[in-house]
């Protein structure tokens, strides 16, 4: 088990290396994604009743959207060169290979939600810092997923001529309950409600956040649990 | 633990209803090359796949020997080297990056003297060797792709391809180090439509043809092996 | 025995749809209201209640066919038999027909009862959920090539293991044929048997089409290599 954690952080630590250098998906990725928050400004009204309502969606949309990207790219990088087969072949256990890239993965999804949230933040004057650790600790179970789900699925199709397309395909309905559980996490901690003066003032639902970070959390788990078990059927052809 | 011997038996391949590879029964020996030959979608590809246990054969065995001994699983894996058309490597790390990835992977000795010596054996240019892989050329990304595979003391070297895009020179100096990896004990499998660069180093020839073998000799091996003329006739004998 | 199977079922399928048929129009009561002095009236589904029927007994085999699809496609990963992959391929085919139907008769059911085609209630939200992966799972079998099994039963795999996740988000319903006091639980006495009747009528119905289509896939394969055979012998140009 600790050769399994080892080995997964060198690949994790590859991956991360080779980003740093060449920042070509984390550049991307954010501008692409700030390029859909400002699409959201000219799409929706900016009117405050709405905004709070819609921001959540806004911002695990982008989530969705960059996201997938990101996977797509980074495990093409492992086709160029043929990569990818070189990791298989090590002399270390398949689900080494698929736990670094999840974790490289999940950093980049990670890196590219904290990029888009504030400038959501900005354009829509959203109080999306108020509740700051538990929105990141939301953000986090998140982009952790799609990472886990993405990773896998990346890996099978590696080799197959429409992955580009398939990709979405066959992610996004399996991580709707992911979107959905993090889109109501968010709109629970931007919950506001009117004071006395009739001013709308944060006050967050933190029971019904903490239920759909409980519900991200075992979603996490399981498919982290299910992909270390099916991860090396799947990629072996 | 060193591989000496793969057997390989009656072993069937199908993608969905589509079958690579129809009962497949072949030897390899350490010390001896064998050349897989075929037209493209012959099979090579994917009984070098199997071979690799990248892929997994739907119908019969293979085993992987050492001695007396059967080997298995990460054992196996740890013996085998690939070299292919695609370098293996990454093209945002520099050599002595990509070496040392693979040094720790394999948990073989990557510090930087071992590397050095080994770049030496290669004859990669000193002066690349920080440089990032991305901007080498074809030639030294062969060498780069070679030291990669000598890293870890390969006793099963699959070779795909592996003339692809070089030049003549290049590939006749890459057919020679083959050699010599052979010579040290190693099972080389080479699967190329480049038959000057395997000529006098391939012992053994085998030739699919729609997933099946229809050709395979051994020569008693007096250190030539197959000439050119021999291997191109055998081809246009029995890869049609 | 396995010539019979789908002759039998279809049998079986075709008296219990026409005995359901007569039960349910002929027998059955309509759908009456109770007004708050406890006296009848006719509720805004009363006749449309019908469909209930054929609803129901549908999404119970859309639901059915993403573990049988889920399970055979672990099968399949771990045995690499593609006897296995036959029958999740087969299953799903047949439950992409099915939710289709469950996804029109719910919005014939809506129109009525909520006055809108379609209003995310939870229970026709999940229906069209794993209608979704469903619709990938084709999608993926069509187009991604050579590893075209590989992935689609990952697919299958990741779909049943989202299923509870599925249930959870949609949370607790309004739906007529959920919970102690939905309309399964209270269905008047001429209902019962014919809503019963026709959950196994369209069973049967199911399971002759999924065994036909297993059979279909078979010989395509079996043609396909004697096909083969026969170019390799020399016996075909």
């Amino acid at each position: 088990m600790a050769s399994i954690v080892t080995q997964a952080g060198r690949i994790a630590w590859k991956d991360l290396r080779i980003e740093l250098r060449s920042r070509e998906i984390i550049y991307t990725m954010a501008f692409f994604g700030a390029l859909l928050v400002v699409i959201y400004s000219f799409a929706f009204p900016a009117k405050a009743d709405l905004v709070r309502a819609a921001v959540p969606g806004m911002l695990w949309v982008t989530m969705a959207f960059s996201g997938t990207i990101g996977i797509g790219r980074a495990f093409d990088r492992e086709r160029e060169n043929d990569t990818m087969r070189a990791l298989l072949l090590a002399p270390i256990p398949r689900l080494a290979v698929f736990f670094g890239k999840a974790i490289s993965i999940t950093a980049l999804v990670l890196a590219v939600s904290l990029v888009c949230a504030p400038l959501i933040a900005l354009f829509f004057n959203a109080p999306l810092f108020e509740e700051a650790p538990m929105l990141l600790l939301v953000i986090v179970l998140g982009s952790a997923g799609i990472a886990v789900i993405g990773s896998v699925f990346a890996a099978t199709l590696l080799k197959v001529r429409s992955r580009d397309v398939l990709l979405p395909v066959i992610l996004y309905p399996l991580l709707v309950p992911l979107f959905v559980a993090g889109t109501n996490a968010t709109a629970a901690l931007l919950t506001a409600s009117p004071n006395i003066d009739g001013v709308l003032v944060s006050d967050p639902n933190f029971p019904a956040a903490w239920y759909w970070i409980q519900f991200l959390g075992f979603y996490d788990l399981a498919f982290l649990v299910l992909s270390f078990w099916i991860f090396e059927s799947l990629v072996i052809e | 633990m060193p591989l000496d011997r793969v057997v390989i038996e009656k072993v069937g391949k199908r993608y969905g209803s589509e079958r690579a590879l129809h009962g497949v029964s072949l030897e390899l020996r350490g010390g001896s090359m064998c050349a897989l030959l075929g037209h493209n979608g012959a099979g090579k590809t994917t009984l070098l796949g199997i071979l690799s246990t990248l892929v997994r054969a739907s119908d019969g065995k293979i085993t992987y020997r050492a001695g007396d001994q059967a080997v298995e699983g990460d054992d196996v894996r740890r013996e085998i080297g690939l070299l292919a058309h695609a370098s293996l490597c990454y093209g945002e790390l520099t050599a002595f990056e990509n070496l040392a990835l693979v040094g720790k992977l394999y948990e073989v000795a990557s510090d930087r003297p071992a590397l050095t010596a080994l770049l030496d054996r290669v004859g990669l240019d000193v002066r690349a060797r920080d440089r990032v892989a991305r901007t080498y050329s074809r030639g030294m990304l062969q060498r780069l792709a070679l030291a990669r595979a000598m890293l870890t003391r390969p006793s099963l070297v699959l070779l795909d391809e592996p003339f692809t895009g070089l030049d003549r020179g290049g590939a006749l100096q890459l057919g020679e180090q083959l050699g010599e990896l052979r010579a040290t004990g190693a099972i080389v499998v080479v699967v190329t439509h480049d038959l000057e660069a395997i000529a006098g180093r391939t012992d053994h020839v085998a030739i699919l043809q729609r997933g099946r073998l229809v050709f395979e000799e051994r020569r008693p091996d007096d250190g030539g092996g197959y000439d050119y003329d021999a291997l191109k006739d055998l081809y246009h004998r029995h890869a049609n | 025995m396995k010539r019979l199977a789908v002759p039998l079922t279809a049998a079986l399928a075709a008296i219990g749809m026409t005995v359901s048929l007569w039960l349910i129009f002929v027998n059955a009561p309509l759908q009456w209201g109770k007004n708050s002095n406890d006296t009848l009236n006719m509720s805004s589904l009363f006749f449309n209640q019908k469909i209930f029927y054929f609803h129901v007994a549908h999404a119970f085999m859309l639901f059915a066919s993403v573990f049988v699809a889920g399970t055979c496609s672990i099968a399949f990963l771990k045995t690499r038999n593609a006897r296995w992959d036959d029958i999740a391929c087969a299953a799903v085919n047949v439950a992409v027909l099915f939710g289709a139907v469950v996804l029109v008769t719910g919005s014939i059911w809506a129109k009525p009862a909520w006055g809108t085609w379609w209003n995310w209630e939870p229970r026709l939200t999940m229906s069209l959920l794993l209608w979704l992966i469903l619709v990938g799972y084709t999608l993926v079998r069509q187009f991604a090539g050579a590893s075209a099994d590989r992935v689609a039963a990952g697919m299958a795999i990741f779909g049943m293991v989202g299923v509870p996740f599925i249930y959870k988000m949609v949370g607790s319903d309004s739906h007529p044929a959920s919970g102690a006091n939905g309309v399964v639980a209270t269905l008047g006495p001429g209902m019962k048997g014919a809503f019963w009747l026709s959950v196994v009528s369209f069973m049967c119905w199911f399971i002759a089409l999924v065994v036909f289509r297993v059979q279909s896939i078979r010989a395509a394969r079996e043609l396909r290599e004697l096909r083969e055979a026969a170019l390799d012998a020399g016996v075909l140009e």
